[in-house]
């Protein structure tokens, strides 16, 4: 498991690598120069000379090679630069404002394991049945609408018609403003895990040892719970890994529109503003937890699938979660 | 078209998904046999297929079926509920609603469509390429995939935008960038397995240039399952449209598009709801299409779902 372990973080670097060039290529691509732009401050047009000093206060004008090792540098000691309008650290920006969405994240994370979980279960259970049609449409319809027309009919229904919960806000932190951005965000990939579980757990009932179960007599309920499902869940765990990164990028539009205090809104309006330190600094952060989340993801398989850490299954597991 | 007997092997799989390379395990190559075949005997994806080509045929009429001009402004008439002049009513600044929607189809359709199709020629270039020339070539391809699918596509689009300033043209430049790496991994392990078909070593044999082997030989062989997941992209990417338009980044007010509809409406909420729930349908029901005709297609495309 340790051997294992080590061979998967060491995978981890050239793909951080990778991601750390493209935020920094992204950064040098976009249109305008930093040093202007860090100088231009109200109405005053800073003069060419102004201009070419902070370029070489900057670093700039050295060849981009080594402009990106002293930027990684910076980064791995977790300075990523000031943001463009406010002249402040950009990582602090970032940290503060990640509780607020991993808070939302996780409990729409949460939510769509569960329901996903139990209606693709049922689903397959009494596949054929008009509950299996009923959920089948469920899960399409789920997977066809896009979060943000959920997030203003849910707002339009329980908010504005019924009054029973907050229209927008963090307010105090109470539970009550999470439940409907988090309904939103769930919507998508609960729809995904009701398709997964589904087909996963109708593979396993048609398995062998599922009729040895039944044959020596087990009830149906404790096949499917103690049998089937614990073979079913396994790509269910990889899929939620996957989706996890999902959700943190759908978090921007749901907490735009429920002004949700996270990252995602932020980098939204950092977008409108062209803050670009913002916006790279939210594409390196991404990267890092979406890899760390994948592999927690495959060490958790791992754990509970003992034929990959022991190498037997090392090409078919490793490749899905892409 | 036929194909020989020489498949993939076939890699155990995850319950319950269809690996890539299995599309190519199936006896029957033809896409066209197989989309007759499910269409006919599958009501679901019939009614996607439907569906989708009703979408088209609004976005290609719009002029003649819409009403009003989309764009035309009544303040006297806002937000007004449906009657014979505005058949679904106004939105906040009197446009007519009905003719909104209808040119908001072409909006969508009209760059998700070559989006759809940008993404499946790159992905092919590049896939096949890295596949049949290997080398460095196939080494910088892997690598730049695995950075690719290392981040969530949404963060990254959105990142892309924000470089490049929001516009419908940097929507789906990011559209692009971001998405091309799904198909150039399926063309690349399609084509690895293509190179040792005993036709490609035949025509190697007498002298084909590379470039002929691999636009003549491997790509007309491999191409089917592929343009039949592209129908699901298509779904993915009339999301990921509305989606950047809703938020501001993509397509811009004041032209119609159905995300950015949604946008202008929020605020009316409580006035006039139809302004946001007729928007949402039409997406809903344009993915919908795309997802009932995909999942039709990848069913009968996958050995062991067919049950027929």
């Amino acid at each position: 498991m340790i051997r294992y372990t080590l061979s998967r973080l060491l995978a981890l670097i050239p793909v951080l690598l990778g991601v750390s060039l493209l935020a920094f290529l992204l950064a040098n691509l976009a249109p305008g120069d930093p040093a202007e732009l860090a100088l231009s401050q109200g109405d005053q047009e800073p003069t060419v000379a102004e201009i070419e000093a902070k370029r070489e206060e900057l670093g700039l004008n050295a060849p981009m090679p080594l402009r990106y090792a002293r930027w990684l540098g910076d980064v791995v000691r977790g300075d990523m630069g000031l943001t463009y309008i406010d002249r402040v650290p950009v990582l602090p920006e970032l940290a503060r404002r990640i509780p607020a969405t991993v808070q939302l994240a996780t409990t729409a994370l949460l939510l769509a394991l569960v329901l996903g979980v139990s209606i693709g279960t049922v689903t397959a259970v009494y596949r054929g049945t008009l509950l299996d049609e009923a959920g089948r449409v469920l899960a399409l319809l789920c997977a066809s609408l896009p979060s943000f027309a959920v997030a203003l009919i849910l707002i339009y229904a329980f908010a504005v018609a019924l009054r029973l919960v907050p229209v927008a806000g963090y307010g105090d932190g109470h539970p009550r403003h999470l439940i409907l951005p988090a309904i939103s965000l769930s919507v998508f990939t609960m729809g995904a895990l009701v398709r997964l579980t589904r087909a996963s757990v109708l593979e396993v009932l048609g398995q062998d040892y599922i009729r040895t179960a039944y044959a020596k007599g087990l009830s149906k309920p404790m096949v499917v719970l103690k049998h089937a499902l614990r073979n079913a869940l396994l790509p269910v765990v990889t899929v939620a890994g996957t989706q996890f990164g999902q959700l943190l990028g759908g978090a921007a539009i749901v907490e735009t529109i429920f002004a949700w205090p996270g990252v995602g809104r932020f980098v939204v309006e950092s977008i409108y503003a062209r803050d670009y330190p913002i916006i790279q600094g939210f594409v390196l952060l991404a990267g890092l937890t979406f890899v760390l989340v994948n592999l927690a993801t495959d060490l958790l398989y791992a754990v509970i699938d003992p034929r990959i850490r022991l190498g037997a299954g090392a090409q078919g597991g490793g490749d899905d979660s892409a | 078209m036929t194909v020989p007997s020489r498949a993939l092997p076939a890699a155990p799989a995850a319950a319950g998904t269809l690996r890539d390379e299995e599309l190519y395990a199936v006896g029957e190559h033809s896409p066209w046999r197989a989309a007759r075949r499910v269409l006919w005997a599958d009501r679901a994806a019939l009614a996607g297929l439907l569906l989708l080509s009703l979408f088209v045929a609004i976005a290609v009429a719009a002029p003649l079926l819409a009403p009003h001009d989309p764009h035309a402004i009544h303040l006297s008439d806002k937000l007004q509920g449906p009657s014979g002049r505005y058949p679904l009513g106004t939105d906040q600044l009197g446009r007519d609603l009905a003719s909104r929607l209808i040119y908001g189809a072409r909006a969508t359709l009209g760059s998700a469509i070559p989006t759809t199709m940008g993404l499946l020629l790159f992905g092919l270039v590049v896939g096949i390429s890295a596949g049949f020339l290997g080398g460095w070539v196939d080494r910088v391809v892997v690598g730049s995939v695995d950075v690719l699918l290392a981040l969530p596509r949404l963060i990254l689009s959105l990142a892309l935008v924000g470089f490049l300033g929001p516009s419908l043209q940097s929507l789906l430049i990011a559209i692009i960038v971001v998405g091309w790496a799904d198909h150039a991994r399926i063309f690349r392990a399609a084509t690895l397995a293509a190179r040792e078909w005993e036709f490609v070593l035949a025509a190697r044999a007498l002298g084909a240039s590379d470039l002929r082997i691999m636009a003549r030989h491997i790509l007309p062989n491999i191409i089917g399952p592929i343009v039949v997941l592209a129908t699901l992209d298509l779904g993915h990417i009339i999301l990921m449209i509305s989606s950047l338009s809703f938020l501001g980044l993509g397509i811009q007010p004041p032209n119609p598009e159905w995300g950015a509809m949604l946008n202008d409406a929020r605020t009316y909420l409580d006035q006039a709801p139809h302004l946001v729930l007729l928007p949402g349908l039409c997406i809903l029901l344009s993915v919908l299409a795309c997802n009932l005709l995909g999942d039709g297609l990848r069913a009968a495309l996958d050995p062991r779902s067919r049950r027929r």
